[in-house]
């Protein structure tokens, strides 16, 4: 009896918690539905009189907010998808292969993931001018790729080296060779990990900053999270301007999260444990 | 290494005719790293010489640059504005490191031990999910809401103070050079706690539920038994935590410049937007390269310090079980 007593303040105090963490979202929600002279006179706290999207549409015309959202679904989206087939590469390699030098070579990896963009971004920058690919989405594509990769060889690399060698080596009698083995076995096989390493891929380069800040300037080739920082940082936008684009911004985030929510925590307890 | 190499080896001469192709089978796995290693070396490992090599010049990224050797390290050295910054990545430490791994371990505890036994999983996968929403947020997105949030007129959280009678403890949360570096440190936390919670709430599921039955039996409270029982058997996933968050900690950049670009006078500048606006604002190459590579150092460091403890405590971990 008691202890069902002590129950139930701990769940009071973490919903209260969980409360504080989901309370941003839905202040965003509420006032980017008011209308600028509601929000003037009765303040960011009161509920909204109806529904106003006149601010919304506003805010996505001029942004050109459609344009953006392509922008990264083509930048996220390829680079998800060239950088999973990059890692399943190197781990075959490595995890199946089990090529010489492979310690020294799965260490140079994962010192390539760990090392800050601030280190890369300026000869990037130059180089990327003097082959002619500064300011294109493929710039950032290429870029992308190749830094996601280095996580995902990492991980793939410990999932396939405890792959089951019977079954390649059956293959392998049976006379595939290794490509088809590579195609045929290993990557159905691991679906899983890859389906994982797709979605943390794509949110990851969704969510991207630095990089795409300093190679996409024109407003055609931006994606959403720079053309919203950019426009936060000129400091030009009023109020109702700003919850339109944090609630253009927070939805996308939503919708991969709903859709996602499974995959992203099972990742992460993969991607933390190995 | 041996091991496989005798099996391989073996493998081959039973199922295969001893011919030319046999030896060469092992290595020609290297040519699936081929495109791998060639992308790296093009994208990781060219530009990282570069940088360093910049960092020895003087260059304003145009014409060719000028060989001074440490002189831009010397220059940094004496730089208030270079030890400022890193003085605000101590800060960062805190709030994306220290702070969340504390507050995650609790929560992630508490959901595990006393929501998910006594209320449902479903209970605790909810309450997780709503922790974990900033995670998937992109910084910049994070950064205008919170900006809106903290503004010093008509901002939620000054008139939501106005209107419980605490007026007085309106403030400019991030014009004023005092607060500002605080109120990015409380975003921070709110934005990195999601990941601890996750990341130990999926280790505690690996500790053995007799350990915590005997402990109870034994009369140990809650605390006792979270202290004794599951911080050591959740040691290597901590060490994990830590080494991840301090490394995110000292890269932070987008929170930054969307919240403050490093005002009020400098008061949140860090390494990262500190080198950024070195490079593209001041245009002095060779200074923001200095800056960069001696973040990449201390990252580098860091990071083999947490990848030594991970091993060991997954080392002695092991020992224990076996």
């Amino acid at each position: 009896m008691t202890a069902a007593l002590r129950r139930y303040p701990v769940l009071i105090a973490l919903c209260i918690a969980a409360l504080f963490m989901v309370v941003p979202f839905l202040i965003v929600a509420v006032n980017a539905v008011k209308s600028p002279s509601e929000y003037a006179q009765n303040g960011p706290l009161s509920l909204p009189d109806g529904l106003y999207l006149d601010g919304l549409k506003d805010f996505w015309q001029r942004v050109d907010y459609s344009q953006k959202l392509v922008n990264s679904v083509l930048i996220s989206g390829s680079v998800a998808i060239l950088a999973a087939v990059l890692s399943v590469l190197n781990a075959y390699a490595i995890g199946i292969g089990r090529v010489k030098g492979r310690t020294w070579v799965l260490a140079f990896f994962v010192l390539a993931n760990m090392l800050p963009q601030e280190a890369l971004v300026y000869p990037i920058y130059y180089l990327s001018k003097q082959v002619g690919l500064y300011d294109t989405r493929l710039s950032v594509i290429i870029v992308f790729t190749v830094i996601q990769a280095a996580f995902g060889t990492y991980l793939l690399s410990s999932v396939l080296g405890r792959f089951p060698r019977e079954i390649i080596e059956a293959a392998r009698i049976d006379g595939a060779n290794k490509w088809q083995v590579l195609w045929r076995i290993v990557v159905p096989v691991s679906r899983p990990t890859i389906g994982v390493l797709l979605v943390f891929f794509f949110i990851w380069t969704w969510n991207e900053f630095l990089l795409p800040l300093v190679m996409l300037i024109s407003n055609d080739n931006q994606t959403v999270s720079v053309a919203l920082g950019v426009l936060q940082g000129q400091r030009l936008m009023d109020a109702t301007m700003t919850n339109a684009a944090a609630l253009l911004g927070v939805l996308p985030a939503i919708v991969f999260f709903l859709v996602f929510q499974r995959t992203l925590t099972r990742g992460i307890a993969v991607g933390a444990v190995k | 290494m041996t091991v496989t190499v005798e099996r391989g080896a073996r493998a081959v001469g039973k199922y295969r005719q001893p011919g030319p192709r046999s030896p060469r089978t092992r290595d020609s796995y290297a040519l699936f790293l081929l495109p791998g290693i060639l992308a790296f070396l093009a994208i990781v490992v060219v530009p990282f010489l570069m940088n360093t090599g910049v960092s020895f010049t003087e260059w304003q990224g145009v014409g060719s640059p000028k060989w001074t050797g440490l002189a831009n390290y010397r220059e940094l050295m004496d730089d208030s504005e270079f030890w400022a910054s890193f003085r605000h990545s101590l800060f960062m430490v805190v709030a994306m490191a220290a702070v969340p791994t504390v507050i995650g371990l609790v929560l992630a505890a508490a959901l595990f031990d006393y929501i998910g036994r006594h209320f449902g999983s479903r209970w605790a996968a909810v309450l997780r999910a709503c922790f974990y929403l900033p995670q998937v947020l992109p910084i910049a997105v994070a950064g205008i809401v919170w900006s809106w949030i903290l503004a010093p007129d008509n901002g939620s959280l000054n008139e939501l103070l106005k209107a419980v009678g605490l007026g007085s403890w309106q403030q400019d949360w991030l014009g004023d050079p005092d607060i500002a570096p605080y109120s990015v440190m409380g975003v921070m936390v709110w934005v990195q706690i999601g990941f601890p919670l996750v990341v130990f709430m999926a280790g505690l599921q690996r500790v053995d539920p007799q350990l915590h039955e005997a402990a109870e039996l034994d009369g140990a409270g809650w605390w006792r038994r979270f202290w004794h029982v599951t911080l050591p058997q959740i040691r290597p996933e901590i060490y994990v935590v830590l080494t991840w968050c301090t490394i995110a900690a000292l890269k932070v950049f987008g929170a930054v410049y969307v919240l403050t670009k490093g005002g009020p006078g400098g008061a949140t500048d860090v390494p990262s937007y500190f080198s950024f606006s070195t490079f593209f604002e001041k245009t002095q190459v060779g200074y923001g390269a200095a800056i960069s590579t001696i973040l990449t150092v201390i990252i580098l460091v860091l990071s083999l310090i947490g990848l030594k403890l991970q091993t060991r405590s997954e080392d002695a971990d092991e020992g224990i079980r076996t």
